[in-house]
C-alpha cells in the first residue's frame, strides 16, 4: 500500500469528482439531443414538403361542373345540313352554351354583363359539346342537360381557394359573378366531379383544361429511349470492366472517368445535347429521342457502377467452376455470372431510371420546355415531360395552376415511389447473399 | 417507311439469319457425320454479326446524314428569289417547310410555293428511305452469299464470335470516355468562340453582368457586359448557405444513426432520409418558390427585415435540405468504416459515447467526411432547378442572404431557353459558364476522390 503511494503520477490528475462526471454526462445527453434534432429537422421538412403539396394538390383531382340545358339546334350544330363530321366540326358550339346560359339569367343585359356571365363557364365547353355531337348525332334537335366545366376562377371560388371575404377589387371573381354562381348552386346546377381530363388532356393556357396526359406520354417515350440505350450499353461496359479488362492504365482511366461522369452536374449533359445532338447532328428540338439520349448518357455511369457492384458480389468460385468445366470466359460470364448478377443490375437500372424520370435541367437545354398542346405520338414529335410540365406550370401566373402543379407533382412522386418499390422488391426477392 | 419500321425489319431479318446459320451447320454435320468445331448457335451468331454490323453502321450513317442531304437538294430546287435569302431566314423557311411536310392537313392556307416544297421534301424523304431499305437488303443478301460458303464444319466460329463480342464490349465501355470528350470539346469549342468576342479577363474578373446584346447596332446601353464575378459570388453564397444547413444536420444525423440509434429506429429513419434524396429537384424548387419563399417574406415583414421572396436564403435553405441525405449517407458509410477497435480503446479509457465520437471516431473519419463535404459542394454548385425556380435572375453582387442573387446554372438556363441565335455572345456565354461549372465540379470531385481514397488506405 505504501509502495504504490510513492509512485508519482503525472501532475494532471484526472478529475473524478461527481461534479465533472455530471458535466460529462450532460454533454453526452446534449450530443444525443443534437443528433435527434438533426433527424427531426430533416424529417420535419420532408413532412412539411409532402404535406403542403398534398394539401394544395388533392383539390385538382376534382373539378366544378355546371349543368346547362343545351338545345342542340340543327342549324347551329350542322351549318351545312349534311350531317357529316366535316359539317359538325364547323358548328358554332359556343353559341349553344351561351344561349343556354343567357336564358337562365334573363335579367343579364348588355355586352359587358354577358361577357362576365359567360366567364363562369370554361372555354373548353365548346369541345365538350362538339364531342357529344360527334359521338351521338341523334341528339341534334333535342334539348339535353349537359354538365360542362366551370372556368378556373369559379372552380377556385367553389373550392374555397378564392375567399369571398376579400375586397372585390382584389378578387378575380366579382360580386355579381358570385351571385350568379350562387343561383346556379341553388338550382342544383353545380357539382364537383372527378377531373378525368387532368390525366388525358395535353397542356393548355386555361388551367381547367390543362392536363398531364401529354407530359406523361412524353416522359414514357423519353424513358423508353433512355432504357434502351443505357441498359444494354451499361451492362456490356460493366461486364467488360469487371470480367475482361486487363488491370492497366487504360482501364484505370475508364474507371476514374466513369466515377467523375456520375458526379457531373446534369445541366452539363444538357449543354452537350444542345451542342452535339441539336447543333452538330441537326436532330429535332424538343423530341423524346434527343431527351432520352441525353438522359441515357447521364444514367449510364449509374448503371455501370451498379452493374459492376452486382457482378463483383457473385463469388468467383462460380466463374471458376464454369471455367473448370471447359466453358470459355465469355460463356462463363454470360451463362453463369451475369444471370446471378441480374437482379442487382436491374435494381440499379430502375433507380437510375427513377432519377432520369425526375430530371429537368438537361431537358430544358434541348428545348423540351416548349408549350405543347398535342399529345406526342412518336419519338421525334415535339413533347415535354412530367417534371418540365411541373416547372412550366409552377411559372404560370394563373393562381389555379398551383393546384395543378401540386397534382402533377403527386403523380410524379407516385411513379417514383412505384419504381423504387419495384427496385426494393426485386432486391428482397432475388438478391442472393453468399 | 419510317426508320423504326426499317430497324424492326432488320432485327427480324437478323434473327432469321441466326436460325439459318444454325440449321445450315446442323444439316452439314448430319450429312458429313462429323461434329462441327463450335456449338451450332455460334455459327448462327457468326452469320448474324456478319450481316448486322455493316448494315447497322450504314443505317446509322444514313440517318445521320440524310436530313442534311435532303435539305441541300431541296434548297437547290426552290425558286431563286427565295434562295438568295440570308442564311438565318433560309433556316426559318426550311423549318416552315418541314412543319408543313409533317402535318399537311392542318396548314391549308400556307404559301403554295412552300406547300410544293413540302411535298417535294416528303418525296425526297420517301425516296431516301426506300433507297436505304434496298441498299441494306442488297448488302445483307451479298454478305449472306459470301458467308454461306464460309460456314464449314471446321470453321472456328466460337473464337471469332467471342472476339467480336469482346470488341463490342470494349466499345460499350469507351462510350463513357467519348461522353466526357464530347462534353469537354463542345464546351471548349463554344467557349473559344465566346472568348473571341469577350476577353477571358473581362469574363473572369468583371463585376457587371448584363448579357442583353443589342438587336440593332444603334441601340443604346444594350451592348452586353459579361463580367461573371456577381454570378460566381451568388453561386458561392447560395452554396455556403446550403452547406451551413446540410453539413451539420447531415453529419449529426449520420453519427446518431451510426452510434446511438437502435436497429428499429435506423430501419425507419434511413428510408425516410432516402426519400428526401429521391424527390426530384423540380419539386424542391416548387416548394421553395411557393411555400418557403412567401413564408420567409411574411416572417421578415413581421420582424422588420426586408427578405426578398427570391432571396438567397430560401434557395440555399431548400438546397441544403436536398443535400442532407447525400451528406448523411456518405458520412454514415465513412463512420461505419472506422474500426471498432478504436472505439473499444476509447471506451476502455473511460470515455463516454459522445467523447468517443467527437475525439476518436470523427477525427479518424475526417478524410472521408471531407470527401463527402466536397462532393456535396459540387452537388450544390451544379444544382439547377431549385435555383432556377427560387433564386433571382438579375446579377447582384452582394453578401446579404436576404437579397436575391443569381447563380451560374440559373444564367445558363435563362440564356439558353427560348429563342436563340447561335452566334451571339449571349448564347455562347452560357457555354463559357458551363465550362467553368464543369471544371470546378470536376476539380471538387477529384479532390473528393483523393480524400476518400486516402481514407480507405488508412483503414481498409
Amino acid at each position: 500500500m505504501s509502495d504504490t503511494s510513492k509512485f508519482k503520477l503525472s501532475e494532471a490528475k484526472p478529475d473524478l469528482s461527481p461534479k465533472r462526471l455530471q458535466k460529462r454526462y450532460r454533454a453526452e445527453t446534449r450530443f444525443r439531443l443534437y443528433g435527434i434534432t438533426a433527424i427531426v429537422f430533416a424529417i420535419g421538412v420532408l413532412g412539411i414538403l409532402l404535406g403542403s403539396i398534398i394539401s394544395s394538390g388533392t383539390s385538382a383531382f376534382i373539378q366544378t361542373e355546371i349543368a346547362l340545358d343545351i338545345n342542340f339546334d340543327a342549324n347551329i350544330v350542322d351549318p351545312e345540313g349534311t350531317r357529316t363530321k366535316e359539317s359538325f366540326l364547323e358548328g358554332n358550339y359556343r353559341k349553344l352554351w351561351r344561349d343556354s346560359l343567357f336564358t337562365l339569367f334573363p335579367e343579364v343585359k348588355g355586352r359587358k354583363q354577358k361577357r362576365a356571365l359567360s366567364k363562369l363557364i370554361s372555354r373548353g365547353a365548346d369541345l365538350t359539346l362538339r364531342e357529344k355531337v360527334l359521338n351521338d348525332p341523334s341528339i341534334i334537335g333535342t334539348t339535353k342537360r349537359i354538365w360542362v366545366k366551370s372556368s378556373a376562377d369559379i372552380d377556385s371560388l367553389n373550392k374555397g381557394k378564392i375567399s369571398r371575404s376579400t375586397i372585390e377589387s382584389d378578387r378575380r371573381v366579382k360580386n355579381h359573378q358570385i351571385a350568379w354562381f350562387d343561383k346556379l348552386i341553388d338550382e342544383n346546377r353545380e357539382r364537383l366531379a372527378f377531373n378525368s381530363s387532368l390525366f388525358t388532356a395535353g397542356d393548355s393556357r386555361e388551367p381547367e383544361q390543362a392536363g398531364i396526359g401529354g407530359a406523361v406520354v412524353g416522359s414514357f417515350l423519353t424513358l423508353i429511349v433512355t432504357l434502351l440505350l443505357s441498359f444494354p450499353i451499361g451492362v456490356m461496359a460493366a461486364v467488360y470492366l469487371e470480367s475482361f479488362a486487363p488491370k492497366n492504365r487504360w482501364t484505370d482511366i475508364i474507371e476514374v472517368n466513369i466515377n467523375n461522369l456520375a458526379a457531373v452536374p446534369s445541366i452539363v449533359f444538357g449543354l452537350l445535347g444542345l451542342a452535339v445532338f441539336l447543333n452538330f447532328f441537326g436532330m429535332p428540338r424538343s423530341a423524346p429521342i434527343v431527351g432520352g439520349t441525353v438522359l441515357a448518357l447521364m444514367t449510364l455511369p449509374t448503371v455501370i457502377i451498379a452493374g459492376r457492384a452486382a457482378l463483383k458480389a457473385v463469388p468467383p468460385s462460380i466463374q471458376e467452376a464454369a471455367l473448370a468445366m471447359g466453358a470459355s470466359r465469355l460463356q462463363a460470364v454470360s451463362h453463369h455470372v451475369l444471370p446471378l448478377a441480374m437482379p442487382g443490375i436491374l435494381t440499379g437500372t430502375i433507380i437510375g431510371m427513377a432519377r432520369a424520370l425526375g430530371e429537368t435541367a438537361p431537358l430544358l437545354m434541348i428545348g423540351m420546355v416548349a408549350f405543347i398542346v398535342d399529345i406526342p405520338r412518336g419519338l421525334s414529335d415535339p413533347s415535354t415531360v412530367l417534371p418540365v410540365q411541373i416547372y412550366l406550370w409552377a411559372d404560370a401566373p394563373e393562381r389555379a395552376f398551383v393546384e395543378k402543379t401540386s397534382a402533377a407533382i403527386m403523380v410524379l412522386l407516385l411513379f417514383l415511389i412505384l419504381m423504387n418499390l419495384a427496385a426494393v422488391i426485386l432486391r428482397k426477392k432475388f438478391e442472393k447473399r453468399w | 417507311m419510317s426508320p423504326l419500321i426499317l430497324i424492326a425489319f432488320l432485327l427480324v431479318f437478323l434473327v432469321l439469319t441466326y436460325q439459318f446459320g444454325r440449321f445450315h451447320i446442323l444439316r452439314k454435320a448430319g450429312l458429313q457425320k462429323k461434329k462441327p468445331h463450335s456449338l451450332p448457335g455460334y455459327y448462327g451468331t457468326y452469320i448474324a454479326l456478319f450481316c448486322g454490323i455493316p448494315s447497322l453502321c450504314i443505317f446509322g450513317l444514313w440517318i445521320g446524314l440524310e436530313p442534311h442531304i435532303v435539305e441541300f437538294l431541296l434548297l437547290n430546287e426552290i425558286p431563286s428569289d427565295l434562295k438568295s435569302l440570308p442564311p438565318g431566314e433560309l433556316n426559318l423557311l426550311l423549318n416552315e417547310i418541314k412543319n408543313i411536310a409533317q402535318k399537311s392537313e392542318y396548314v391549308s392556307n400556307a404559301n403554295p410555293v412552300l406547300i410544293s416544297a413540302a411535298e417535294r421534301y416528303n418525296d425526297l424523304h420517301k425516296i431516301s428511305m426506300i433507297a436505304l431499305a434496298i441498299l441494306i437488303t442488297a448488302l445483307c443478301v451479298g454478305i449472306l452469299a459470301f458467308a454461306f460458303n464460309k460456314i464449314q464444319l471446321d470453321l472456328k466460329a466460337r473464337p471469332i464470335v467471342e472476339k467480336c463480342i469482346q470488341f463490342i464490349l470494349v466499345i460499350a465501355s469507351i462510350i463513357a470516355i467519348i461522353t466526357t470528350i464530347g462534353i469537354v470539346l463542345s464546351l471548349l469549342f463554344e467557349s473559344i468562340r465566346f472568348f473571341n468576342i469577350v476577353s477571358p479577363f473581362e469574363f473572369l474578373f468583371g463585376i457587371t453582368w448584363s448579357p442583353q446584346t443589342a438587336l440593332r447596332d444603334d441601340q443604346v446601353g444594350a451592348s452586353g457586359t459579361f463580367g461573371a464575378i456577381p454570378i460566381f459570388a451568388g453561386t458561392l453564397l447560395i452554396t455556403l448557405i446550403a452547406m451551413v444547413v446540410s453539413v451539420p444536420v447531415g453529419l449529426l444525423s449520420a453519427t446518431y444513426m451510426a452510434e446511438y440509434a437502435s436497429p428499429k429506429v435506423r430501419a425507419v429513419v434511413k428510408p425516410l432520409l432516402e426519400i428526401l434524396a429521391g424527390i426530384p429537384t423540380v419539386v424542391y424548387g416548387f416548394f421553395a418558390a411557393l411555400t418557403i419563399g412567401p413564408a420567409f417574406r411574411g416572417f421578415g415583414e413581421q420582424i422588420g427585415i426586408g427578405i426578398a421572396s427570391e432571396s438567397a436564403l430560401v434557395a440555399g435553405l431548400v438546397m441544403g435540405v436536398m443535400i442532407i441525405p447525400f451528406v448523411s449517407s456518405l458520412s454514415d458509410d465513412v463512420i461505419n468504416a472506422v474500426p471498432q477497435s478504436l472505439r473499444d480503446g476509447a471506451y476502455a479509457l473511460g470515455a463516454t459515447k459522445s467523447e468517443t465520437v467527437r475525439q476518436v471516431v470523427l477525427p479518424a473519419a475526417l478524410h472521408g467526411i471531407v470527401g463527402a463535404v466536397l462532393l456535396a459542394i459540387s452537388r450544390a454548385i451544379g444544382e439547377t432547378m431549385i435555383v432556377v425556380m427560387a433564386a433571382g435572375l438579375a446579377a447582384n453582387l452582394t453578401a446579404n442572404p436576404f437579397e436575391a442573387v443569381t447563380t451560374v446554372t440559373v444564367q445558363i438556363v435563362t440564356l439558353l431557353v427560348g429563342d436563340q441565335e447561335f452566334d451571339s455572345a449571349k448564347t455562347l456565354a452560357a457555354f463559357a459558364l458551363g465550362l467553368v461549372l464543369f471544371l470546378v465540379t470536376l476539380a471538387l470531385n477529384i479532390l473528393a476522390l483523393i480524400a476518400v481514397r486516402r481514407y480507405r488506405e488508412e483503414y481498409e
